[in-house]
């Protein structure tokens, strides 16, 4: 989370005043990126605070109340143990948005690192980043996942490396692109002139140009993370029962939909899709936002 | 023009909503164009001379629109008239020539089709004679070997083909009116003389008329009947173009008029009386014009020359036509047999004196950039030696250069001044880069000191140092790139073209700095140009270039007044001039 806010205040940083009342212009415009925004501030709230105001316990079972619909008291209902699925839900959220935001903020400086001096230096280091990354988009990527941690080990951890593994190639190929462009690019040429080294002109000079994409990238793929996480969780390869996780909830909550106890898997579905929904949104706004062609 | 005007345009405003409110890029113009007429919009950049031709053909982008005014066509009301209308009128009786040949042309389908399909859409021809009628347009545009370059793709044609081929494009229907925006910019002056020769004749034979849009008021003056001029979004003069530039008489005209490097005066002669660059010059400054006259710096002839070029080649592998994969998707095309290497420099040498600037002169391709770029250590050569002040430069490898103390001493001012600026720095942090890299101010508040004392020098003023290069007009940015490159006091400086983007009053203002900056420092340049008119304002000595290899070399005055070389004097035939 704390590496999306500084990639934003990066953002923010640059056009001053400037930029701040280009993102108000912006939100204003368009409201659907202002009601992402929204979402998106509520899910990092539910993320930050969730676990000290839900009104149950996640973990804590109480069979006489087990399998309740929707009411007052449960909001959401309660699943076969008599666990609240509201409060549930809610704490999940931390867990889901750190594997997201982590295995992001990993990708990112593998892929984006990979690529950006892929693109700038071009020769063998563009070939060897390339074929890694054509090897990688070789495989389903969701299987792909699957069997990282299946070979890794049922971890936290590993949920997110192989998260950030698949998501390698997307990154890769945006920063390598993006870099490329700039390589001869004037700014290049005078950083050079100044007594930049090759190291430096690529890490403070094309790297910050190329910010701006890459950030829209992340929030494009972080609705991804997330439903990779679940999914693996889904499948039994991620985080272990009786961890509140939508992923895992869904699952369990997947075998009492026949018998009409739907509200175990909706709601943890609901928050997953709302999740997404709102990355994805966020993305198409930040891209406004960072777009140079909306800024004359 | 007793009879209706082709087109007529009355009272023309055109808005364009924006973040910030209602922007009016043309405020009551009035243009009428009568047949067979070419009329010339002359204006500096954002005067509105391409808004009110968009707005003409009625292509405005979605922001823009017509508020007042009428433009009308042979007659019909172009401001209300239907879509589909004018979809008929577009193409069919009025066409336009854009600035850049190469965007204008779609780089996946051969020239040949690009002209078919024109002819195809407005009937022109039909499928058993389209192949010859394309083929004898593109002979009618002077294209050599037409039924070749049929099928040749725009990037394997030069800029000034590109050109030929969009004026066979824009010409294909036989239109009523041409519209050229700015058709030459980025062409040689050559290629410019033969391009604009070309659009006459043809629209001469065929009793068109031309709206001829420029920055350059040699060009309006030598191709155009009459002159509008145009400043922010008005029309401030009318005239034909003989008096106009004889008499004009609104002072934006005079002002634009003065600007124009031209044969016979100094630089300061292009600024207006009241005007300085802005530059603080020590009250002891000699002036500009006194040291010119002495041709070069006195102590330049008993030192040992600055920059020593010798027999100075770069070579690029070229592939041979048809080898590779390409050759399976590519139809054969008979081609000369061709060198296995390109040498885009081709053994050259020259010196470079202190405190001398020498002008590197010649057309795109001629090698002179890469010249430039090799003595500016950016790129290794093949063969022969570059020595600055004793030092055999040209033997460390370009990458090692860049963090040598060497670096200081030769810098570089860059064509684009938007360019070469880092978007995400600030003015003062650009100017700070090198002065952090390699000088020897160290902490927060020297550097700034430093910046402050720079941009003091280069007439940029101290609250725009914060600012990033969006934030920057064209001659702030070009000013900011000046104080970069002087900010380690370097010996050389390269100047590549560095008023090139730049409207004529900024560049007449930029080079007045650059002479001073010059005497105020000492440092010797060597300036890279396409255009002769400028090169002998700033340079005591210019060296001609054609293919690689100098042609000519010389004092300015004597290069540009009695030159030997053939190339030279077709250089200096194709600069257009003012009728004075």
């Amino acid at each position: 989370m704390s590496d999306i806010a500084s990639a934003k205040a990066e953002v923010h940083a640059t056009g001053l005043a400037a930029t701040i009342g280009h993102v108000r212009y912006v939100l204003g415009e368009n409201r659907v990126t202002g009601f992402a925004f929204g979402l998106f501030v509520l899910i990092v709230l539910a993320a930050l605070i969730g676990p000290y105001v839900v009104p149950y316990d996640p973990l804590a079972s109480n069979t006489a109340a087990a399998l309740k619909g929707p009411s007052a008291s449960h909001w959401f209902g309660t699943d076969q143990l008599g666990r609240d699925i509201f409060s549930r839900v809610i704490v999940a959220t931390r867990l889901d948005f750190i594997i997201a935001v982590s295995s992001v903020a990993l990708v990112f400086l593998m892929g984006g690192l990979a690529g950006v001096a892929a693109g700038f230096f071009g020769g063998w280091t563009d070939r060897v980043v390339s074929r890694i990354a054509d090897t990688i988009m070789a495989f389903p990527l969701f299987v792909l996942a699957m069997g990282i941690v299946a070979a890794l080990g049922n971890t936290v951890q590993n949920i997110v490396l192989a998260t950030a593994i698949v998501n390698f190639p997307l990154y890769a190929r945006v920063a390598r692109a993006e870099a490329n462009v700039r390589r001869e690019a004037g700014f290049v040429q005078a950083a050079r002139l100044s007594g930049n080294g090759e190291a430096r002109i690529l890490l403070g000079h094309v790297l910050p140009n190329i910010m701006p994409i890459m950030i829209v990238q992340m929030s494009l793929t972080m609705g991804y993370a997330i439903l990779n996480a679940a999914g693996l969780s889904f499948i039994g390869l991620g985080v272990r029962p009786p961890t509140p996780e939508w992923g895992i909830m869904v699952a369990e909550g997947a075998a009492f939909m026949v018998s009409g106890e739907w509200w175990i898997a909706f709601f943890p579905g609901l928050a997953l899709m709302i999740a997404v929904f709102c990355f994805n949104l966020l993305g198409d706004g930040l891209r406004d936002i960072v777009d140079p062609q909306r800024r004359t | 023009m007793t009879a209706l005007p082709l087109l007529d345009v009355r009272d023309l405003t055109v808005e364009f909503s924006t973040r910030r409110g209602i922007v009016r890029a043309v405020q009551h113009v009035d243009i009428s164009v009568a047949k067979g007429e070419t009329v010339g919009i002359v204006g500096e950049s954002g005067s509105g001379k391409s808004v009110t031709t968009y707005a003409v053909m009625r292509i405005l982008d979605r922001a823009g629109r017509i508020a007042e005014g009428s433009v009308s066509f042979t007659g019909i009301d172009v401001r209300n008239a239907a879509e589909g209308a004018m979809r008929n009128l577009r193409g069919r009786e009025i066409s336009m020539i854009f600035q850049n040949p190469r965007a204008a042309l779609n780089p996946i389908r051969k020239v040949g089709h690009q002209i078919e399909d024109v002819l195809r859409q407005h009937a022109q021809a039909g499928s058993d004679d389209v192949t010859a009628k394309t083929i004898a347009i593109l002979e009618q545009v002077r294209i050599a070997r037409p039924a070749e370059r049929y099928h040749a793709y725009p990037f394997e044609l030069s800029g000034g083909m590109c050109q030929r081929v969009v004026i066979a494009l824009a010409l294909a229907c036989r239109p009523q009116l041409l519209i050229a925006d700015e058709p030459t910019t980025g062409l040689d002056v050559t290629t410019q003389k033969t391009v604009m020769d070309l659009v006459v004749e043809l629209t001469r034979a065929r009793g068109m008329s031309t709206i001829l849009i420029t920055h350059d008021l040699g060009l309006a003056a030598a191709y155009c009947d009459r002159v509008v001029v145009m400043e922010k979004g008005r029309v401030v003069e009318t005239a034909a173009s003989k008096a106009i530039f004889t008499a004009p008489s609104h002072p934006y005209t005079k002002k634009l008029m003065r600007a124009t490097p031209r044969p016979g005066v100094s630089l300061r002669d292009l600024l207006p009386e009241d005007a300085s660059t802005g530059a603080e010059l020590p009250p002891a400054a000699p002036p500009p014009a006194a040291k010119r006259n002495g041709a070069a710096a006195p102590d330049a002839g008993n030192k040992a020359p600055l920059l020593v070029v010798d027999k100075l080649v770069k070579e690029y592998p070229r592939m041979k036509p048809g080898a590779g994969l390409g050759a399976l998707f590519r139809r054969a095309v008979p081609e000369q047999a061709e060198a296995e290497v390109f040498r885009a420099v081709d053994g050259i040498s020259f010196t470079v004196h202190r405190g001398e600037s020498v002008g590197l002169v010649g057309e795109s391709g001629c090698g002179k950039s890469t010249t430039s770029t090799m003595v500016m250590r950016l790129i290794d050569k093949s063969h022969g030696s570059i020595v600055f002040d004793g030092q055999d430069i040209g033997a460390i490898p370009a990458k090692k250069f860049a963090r040598l103390p060497l670096r200081k001493r030769i810098q570089m001012v860059f064509q684009d001044p938007t360019d070469s600026l880092n978007p995400r720095f600030t003015a003062a942090r650009a100017i700070a880069d090198p002065i952090l890299r390699l000088g020897n101010v160290r902490g927060g508040k020297a550097v700034r000191a430093r910046c402050e004392a720079l941009a003091t020098q280069v007439g940029l003023p101290l609250n725009l140092l914060d600012r990033f290069p969006h934030q920057l007009s064209g001659g702030q940015k070009a000013r900011v790139g000046i104080a970069r490159a002087i900010a380690l006091n370097p010996d050389l400086i390269i100047l590549d073209e560095p008023t090139a983007a730049l409207d004529v009053s900024v560049q007449a203002v930029v080079l007045n700095l650059l002479q001073e900056l010059k005497e105020q420092l000492g440092m010797s340049y060597l300036f890279v140009s396409h255009d002769l008119n400028v090169v002998r304002l700033l340079c005591d000595r210019v060296i001609v270039m054609q293919a690689g290899k100098i042609v000519e070399e010389g004092p300015t005055e004597r290069v540009l007044f009695a030159p030997e070389a053939e190339y030279t004097r077709e250089l200096l035939a194709a600069i257009p001039h003012p009728p004075v």
